[in-house]
């Protein structure tokens, strides 16, 4: 990790410890003095809000566990038990579920953050792509996830969702075999989305441990996308970005609450509280408000096959997306072409979003299949190209520079 | 803030982007009413879900089931709030078949506090072959599993309109359109708010003066029908006054808190550059 740590042990026992563990070196080195950029705004307090999303949904769940009973015919009443019976057991289940939207609602913001301001380049290609494993993680642990109460939707969802494996070529039927534990979904996919839903928050805990790591050796990113040249460039994380996230993860926390418990149902789905029946179809067979775009992306190519090839394709091409881009600009603030086309992109995810929630019908096909084939061309036409034939408004020399600049003209109108 | 500017504008256009997340399904909207438990302060009214609970016992009940309901919950905090005492009577009114006892038999008792709602029908089969085939959901969650309207803005707003959709079912029984008259299925009623198809298997079940309420009240079609769409909202939400309470008292302490945190960064920070 970067810099040399000044940690000196102060007492007998630090020393001691210091000889045998240096744990008190990589807390005051990695959490305490870690030099960050002091030009950080707002947008960079989204890697703390999940870190604690990533720790609520963890607690809830194993509380929830405790109660919950994975058994195709227990499993729905079990969560009605922690619903009505649990002390404060609605609580916990209804942080958990809302827990989950809030830990999209932050990372698609924290994505989208890393896109506008470059955060991606060189040197930080692999702390991206450590995020976009931690992003895959994150859709699966939570599909399985809803998949346990079930529910009507739970049910249904998983019957959609599993069988889109069975489009591979020759392994397919296998896979989705493998997936149900049988010839459908039943008691042993249940059981199996159980286990791996309890392991895969863990597994994600590991991988956003390398995360850190990965963004620990370069530092972070900033808003001007200049690289650090010197101390005068950054503040020690402790007490500076300590209390700034902190702060913000409060604000966050209220907006979670506010959910929880004004509304606590409405980011799902109501016909999930009818217990699962594979006799009877729902009308609309639509996933979590979090997957739509990738829906509407599946289900605007004709072809099975093909959909699910888009589907995966539209998450995978992220991995390359530090290549794609050959702007050496990384701040979105000083590429104007750039940042009207980073707009538009975020309003054709939010329009798949909404096209992910009609019928596959009409005109809503149609538009899907636009909003589709703009989407790849974001990524494999327009950044390519914008690299090349964009010239970029001149940079900062300095992040402190930058800062100063800044400052200058809210004290001229002082004078 | 420029990034709470921008976040609200986020915010507020996929709002309005989603729209309409999910079709009806050619179901009427259900008819608004105003029940006490609407809104953040909004309560149950104890009075009422007694009288709702005495329709749901002398009429749905024949018919629904509502296992997930137990008679001791009757006397819960937040809820209809019979005495300990009431409860007990009235479980005692139902014969429950318990064991298996020390000689391996099945036998009756009398109700307890702990047992659940009975249910009309053994199991689900029965239900249906004493339904014509329609089996008559559970209800203890049916005003969150059903909508009476649709619309992402409009069920943020204004909730789901679950307890809507029981009303306006229970007084939306009409004599059908004259085009669509001829085609009435056999055993079938119409009515436009149902949600599978304007067809409806349960024959309209509340009528003037259905059931005597032991307050007083004038026992209308209207009066019945708001009251056990009240009763059936806090079975499938029991804990709806303790939640909003809860909520009140977090948010009021991340408010402190926030406050406090954002002084302190803003001290901290004065020297920062």
């Amino acid at each position: 990790m970067s810099g040399p740590s000044n940690y000196k042990p102060t007492t007998a026992f630090g020393k001691w410890m210091h000889e045998r563990l240096p744990v008190m070196e990589l807390v005051q080195g990695q959490a305490l003095d870690f030099p960050t950029p002091k030009n950080l705004n707002y947008w960079w307090t989204f890697g703390g809000i999940l870190a604690v999303m990533l720790v609520v949904q963890i607690v809830t769940g194993i509380v929830l566990a405790m109660h919950y009973t994975p058994h195709v015919d227990m499993a729905f009443a079990s969560v009605e038990h922690i619903m009505r019976d649990v002390n404060s057991g609605w609580m916990i289940r209804y942080l958990h579920a809302n827990g989950a939207s809030m830990f999209f609602i932050a990372v698609y913001i924290h994505m989208f953050r890393g896109m506008y301001y470059g955060s991606y380049k060189a040197p930080r290609e692999v702390l991206w792509m450590i995020g976009v494993l931690i992003y895959l993680l994150m859709m699966a642990t939570a599909f399985m996830g809803y998949v346990l109460p079930w529910g009507q939707m739970s049910f249904w969802g998983a019957k959609v969702i599993t069988n889109l494996f069975s489009a591979i070529p020759f392994v397919g039927d296998s896979i989705t075999t493998l997936l149900w534990g049988g010839y459908s979904v039943d008691n042993p996919t249940l059981n199996r989305f159980f286990s791996l839903h309890y392991l895969l928050p863990f597994v994600l805990a590991g991988v956003v441990g390398l995360h850190i790591w990965a963004l620990h050796v370069p530092g972070n990113n900033n808003p001007t996308g200049v690289s650090v040249k010197g101390a005068q460039d950054t503040l020690p994380f402790h007490p500076y970005y300590t209390m700034k996230d902190a702060f913000a993860i409060v604000v966050f926390l209220m907006f979670y609450a506010a959910w929880v418990f004004f509304s606590p149902n409405y980011l799902g789905h109501a016909i999930n509280y009818e217990e699962a029946n594979p006799l009877v179809t729902p009308a609309h067979i639509v996933p979590e408000w979090y997957y739509l775009p990738f829906y509407a992306i599946l289900r605007a190519i004709p072809d099975k096959l093909g959909g699910v090839i888009a589907m995966f394709g539209s998450i995978l091409i992220l991995f390359v997306l530090p290549w794609l881009d050959t702007s050496k600009v990384r701040s979105g603030n000083y590429r104007p072409l750039f940042k009207g086309f980073f707009l538009i992109f975020a309003i054709v995810c939010v329009a798949l979003g909404y096209l992910g929630s009609k019928p596959a019908e009409g005109a809503y096909v149609i538009w899907s299949r636009i909003l589709t084939a703009y989407y790849f061309a974001h990524f494999l036409v327009i950044l390519p190209l914008l690299g090349l034939l964009e010239s970029p408004k001149p940079l900062p020399s300095s992040i402190s520079d930058d800062v100063l600049a800044k400052k200058k003209p809210a004290l001229a109108p002082a004078e | 803030m420029k990034l709470l500017k921008t976040l609200g504008i986020g915010a507020a256009s996929l709002v309005l982007a989603t729209g309409l997340a999910f079709a009806a399904e050619g179901q009427k909207p259900a008819r608004d009413v105003s029940f006490s438990f609407e809104g953040p302060f909004g309560k149950f009214d104890r009075g009422q879900l007694q009288r709702g609970y005495k329709v749901y016992k002398e009429v749905c009940a024949s018919c629904h089931s509502m296992h997930y309901v137990s008679f001791r919950n009757l006397s819960d905090p937040g809820g209809p709030e019979f005495t300990a005492e009431q409860v007990k009577a009235v479980a005692a009114t139902y014969t429950v078949q318990d064991g298996p006892n020390g000689d391996g038999e099945m036998f009756e008792r009398p109700g307890l506090p702990f047992d659940r709602f009975p249910s009309p029908f053994p199991n689900r089969e029965a239900a249906q072959a004493a339904n014509g085939g329609a089996y008559p959901p559970d209800l203890s969650l049916l005003t969150k599993s059903r909508p009476g309207w649709y619309g992402t803005f409009n069920q943020l707003v204004n909730g789901i309109g679950g307890p809507e959709y029981v009303y306006s079912v229970l007084t939306g029984y009409q004599e059908p359109p004259a085009e669509l008259a001829a085609e009435a299925p056999e055993g079938k009623s119409y009515n436009p708010y149902f949600a599978a198809g304007h067809w409806i298997g349960m024959p309209q079940p509340l009528t003037d003066d259905q059931v005597t309420y032991d307050d007083g009240t004038p026992a209308t079609l209207d009066q019945m029908a708001k009251d056990v769409s009240a009763f059936m909202a806090w079975t499938a939400e029991p804990k709806m006054e303790q939640r909003k309470r809860t909520g009140f008292m977090v948010l009021i302490y991340l408010g402190i808190l926030s406050l406090l945190l954002y002084l302190v960064k803003k001290k901290i920070w004065a020297d920062a550059h």
